[in-house]
């Protein structure tokens, strides 16, 4: 099963490879990663996206845990969430299909932030399943170059992570 | 008072001495030369020559894994820090306590390619417990203020601290911190309550109990409690390779050590026990073998360890109790004294009774009509002439079985040796680390003539410190393990495994200034023990070379993959 899980750890040079080291060493699947700072600069916060089952999950949690760096752990899969991603997609949009593309965006909350001459440049934030969906409904020839962000997650009402 | 301002090559010093270390074993080089010559105007501690980064490595394991204390270990950047990768990952997987000080190329050269540069923190991380880059001289007080506090808490292991060359000459004031406060770090010490009267509970209503300790319980100086414990409740046990000497291996509750090569008894028992009380140990693939086999036997596990990751890893576990273990069995033990006038310590009677059949199948019987030397009659016969009191220090192999079979161990850290990474060429090293930590004490290393090559130049530094360590070479001409295994699995295709053109040991010996003795009669094991521990040669290191019968197999064993209980026995060869 897909499971996010976010963690605080200290801001310290090599803590990245620390966590990228440890899913490859133990075999672990990735899905994507992503970090950044927090609002406290000696933090980052981190958002692994990976799948196994709920045995898998736990070791990996575990392990995580174990790292010195992290300070705190937390699977956004136990209890409520919101998950966002960010990909900006661009598109071949020649005469014919610049309408099409206008209005697929639109239905998926899409933004266009760059006309060109033969393309556009999209902007799409959601779930990142509903991101996929945004991509099937595209012509894939269509598709010049896509960039994501790998999904953020955070826990609805008061579950928060935070130290 | 004045601020001390002093060099950061001082401020390593100092702060080593501030943790009362006693040894730094190591290798000069470039990186490090602000270091040594720090290290050579000071008496606090002693620095111990080895002759490869590797040995220096795992000598400070060794005097670690003796004395409880942390090792330190010195190297320059590049080759010495990648020559003690070898002993940093050993340390790693057993879980020891070592803090490993590596010379770097100056800040202002890193990620050039500079000569002797590697990247230290990146090729050490997957094998460390943690590791830092000092990139500031006031930081190098704190850091290794830090590293020995993770290395010796929590489950312990090796902590490596990565110094440029720049960093030791510039000036900071020292300031040794007295504690350390990590908030992403906080190892749970005490047991969970109601765990522990739960596992009491089905301790004392187990039909079939069995108790199983490994490493864990030596390295958390548990012996005593754990001792006390399984005689209170009267409750048989066996002891993984690593966990030998936790628990007295005279006294009548013990089956002997379990495992690819343990007894019959201890195995029968692990598989077929309703209750499994594990102690500090991690049910890995040469103890338990084959997970799915092991669990084909119903049984409720209780598995007590330090660390969160080691519980559920490879097998369900029923009641975790994640603590420090010595800690967790004295408050089993207060758990049992409330209830202790409930147990009915009848209800195993059956449960001995087999356990007393298995055990009479005498698994560690051996056939011996005197032509040739049987290693295990040599193990046995060191036994006897060190009145089984010494620290018992092994390489990788065959030998190292026959040390952990035929040399029953009555104390914790007395028995020292690679369980988890197997690490050919670690006895003479770890010998060098007992000796020096102990140097009253008879210190003995069982190898084979394959294994000692591998680290065979540190006789020079034996002959350097007067280390009068025995060497008990086991010398078949082969390298036995994968010999056997070629035997067993590979239709006698003894591929590459035959030792050719060895040296003459006893020559070799002699040239570092050593005793050397050749044994080729089973006859005179005994007197030759004897006199390499007679206190004639008590100031002197003994190269023994007994030359062996060439196709002896280790017995019991269990293939790997198979269960438990799918053991070759000796009789059915």
């Amino acid at each position: 099963m897909r499971h996010i899980i976010s963690l605080l750890m200290e801001n310290e040079s090599g803590a990245l490879s620390r966590v990228s080291g440890l899913f490859s060493a133990r075999g672990y699947n990735i899905e994507s990663l992503n970090v950044a700072p927090t609002e406290d600069e000696t933090l980052s916060r981190m958002t692994i996206v990976t799948s196994g089952s709920n045995e898998v999950i736990e070791q990996i949690i575990k392990q995580l845990n174990k790292l010195i760096d992290v300070v705190k752990v937390l699977d956004l899969n136990d209890g409520r969430h919101i998950e966002r991603e960010l990909m900006i997609v661009k598109v071949k949009a020649t005469n014919k299909y610049r309408d099409e593309v206008k209005r697929i965006s639109d239905t998926f909350g899409g933004r266009i932030i760059e006309i060109a001459e033969t393309t556009f440049t999209i902007e799409l934030t959601g779930p990142s399943s509903e991101l996929d969906g945004y991509l099937d409904s595209l012509d894939k020839a269509a598709i010049i170059e896509t960039v994501r962000t790998g999904a953020l997650g955070i826990g609805r009402g008061d579950r928060i992570l935070k130290i | 008072m004045k601020p001390e301002i002093i060099t950061g090559a001082e401020i390593t010093i100092r702060s080593l001495q501030e943790e009362n270390v006693e040894f730094v074993f190591g290798y000069p080089g470039g990186a490090v030369l602000n270091i040594y010559d720090a290290i050579h105007q000071q008496t606090v501690f002693k620095h111990v020559l080895v002759r490869h980064e590797q040995a220096a490595v795992h000598a400070a394991d060794a005097f670690s894994r003796a004395t409880g204390r942390v090792g330190v270990a010195l190297v320059t950047s590049g080759p010495g820090a990648t020559n003690a990768v070898t002993g940093i990952a050993t340390a790693h997987m057993d879980s020891i306590p070592i803090v490993i000080i590596s010379g770097q190329v100056p800040t202002h050269a890193i990620g050039s390619d500079a000569f002797q540069e590697c990247d230290t923190v990146g090729i050490t991380r997957p094998c460390v417990k943690h590791n830092f880059l000092v990139k500031d001289v006031n930081k190098i007080a704190s850091t290794i203020k830090k590293a020995f506090f993770i290395a010796s808490t929590g489950r312990p292991g090796p902590v490596l601290v990565d110094i440029p060359k720049d960093i030791t000459t510039e000036t900071a004031e020292f300031i040794y911190p007295k504690t350390i406060d990590m908030r992403s770090y906080n190892p749970v010490v005490k047991g969970h309550s109601g765990q522990i009267s739960k596992a009491i509970d089905l301790l004392i209503n187990a039909k079939k109990p069995m108790v199983y300790s490994g490493g864990g319980a030596v390295l958390g100086d548990a012996a005593k409690s754990l001792t006390k414990l399984v005689k209170k409740l009267d409750l048989p046990i066996t002891n993984t390779l690593m966990g030998l000497g936790g628990f007295p291996a005279s006294d009548q509750n013990f089956l002997g050590m379990l495992g690819m090569h343990g007894t019959y008894q201890a195995n029968m028992a692990m598989q077929e026990c309703d209750v499994l009380l594990a102690v500090g140990a991690r049910f890995d693939d040469r103890v338990i073998s084959n997970p799915e086999h092991f669990l084909k036997n119903p049984k409720k596990i209780i598995h007590v360890d330090i660390d969160p990751a080691s519980i559920s890893k490879r097998v369900k576990i029923d009641i975790p109790i994640v603590g420090d273990v010595d800690l967790v069995l004295i408050d089993l033990l207060k758990a049992y004294q409330e209830v202790e006038k409930n147990h009915n310590k009848k209800l195993i009677s059956p449960w001995m009774e087999k356990i007393k059949d298995w055990s009479d199948t005498d698994c560690m019987a051996y056939k011996d009509d005197g032509s040739v030397i049987k290693p295990q009659l040599v193990v046995q016969k060191l036994h006897e002439v060190t009145k089984g009191d010494a620290f018992i220090t092994s390489d990788v192999g065959q030998h190292q079985m026959w040390a952990a079979q035929y040399y029953p161990f009555d104390k914790p850290r007395r028995w020292i040796n690679s369980g988890g990474l197997g690490t050919m060429g670690v006895g003479l090293p770890y010998a060098m680390g007992c000796q020096l930590a102990f140097p009253e004490s008879q210190v003995a290393c069982v190898t084979g003539e394959a294994s000692i090559q591998m680290c065979i130049q540190e006789l020079s530094t034996c002959k350097q410190y007067n280390l009068p360590i025995k060497i008990i070479t086991l010398n078949n001409r082969y390298m036995g393990m994968v010999r056997q295994w070629q035997e067993f699995f590979y239709g006698n295709r003894y591929a590459e495994s035959y030792v050719d053109a060895l040296p003459d040991f006893i020559k070799l010996a002699e040239s570092y200034g050593h005793v050397g003795m050749k044994i080729e009669k089973s006859s005179d094991v005994e007197g030759a023990l004897k006199e390499a521990f007679s206190p004639k040669l008590k100031e002197r290191l003994v190269f023994m070379d007994f030359i062996t019968d060439q196709t002896e197999n280790v017995f019991p064993m269990i293939p790997s993959g198979k269960g438990l209980s799918e053991m070759i026995l000796a009789k059915d060869e």
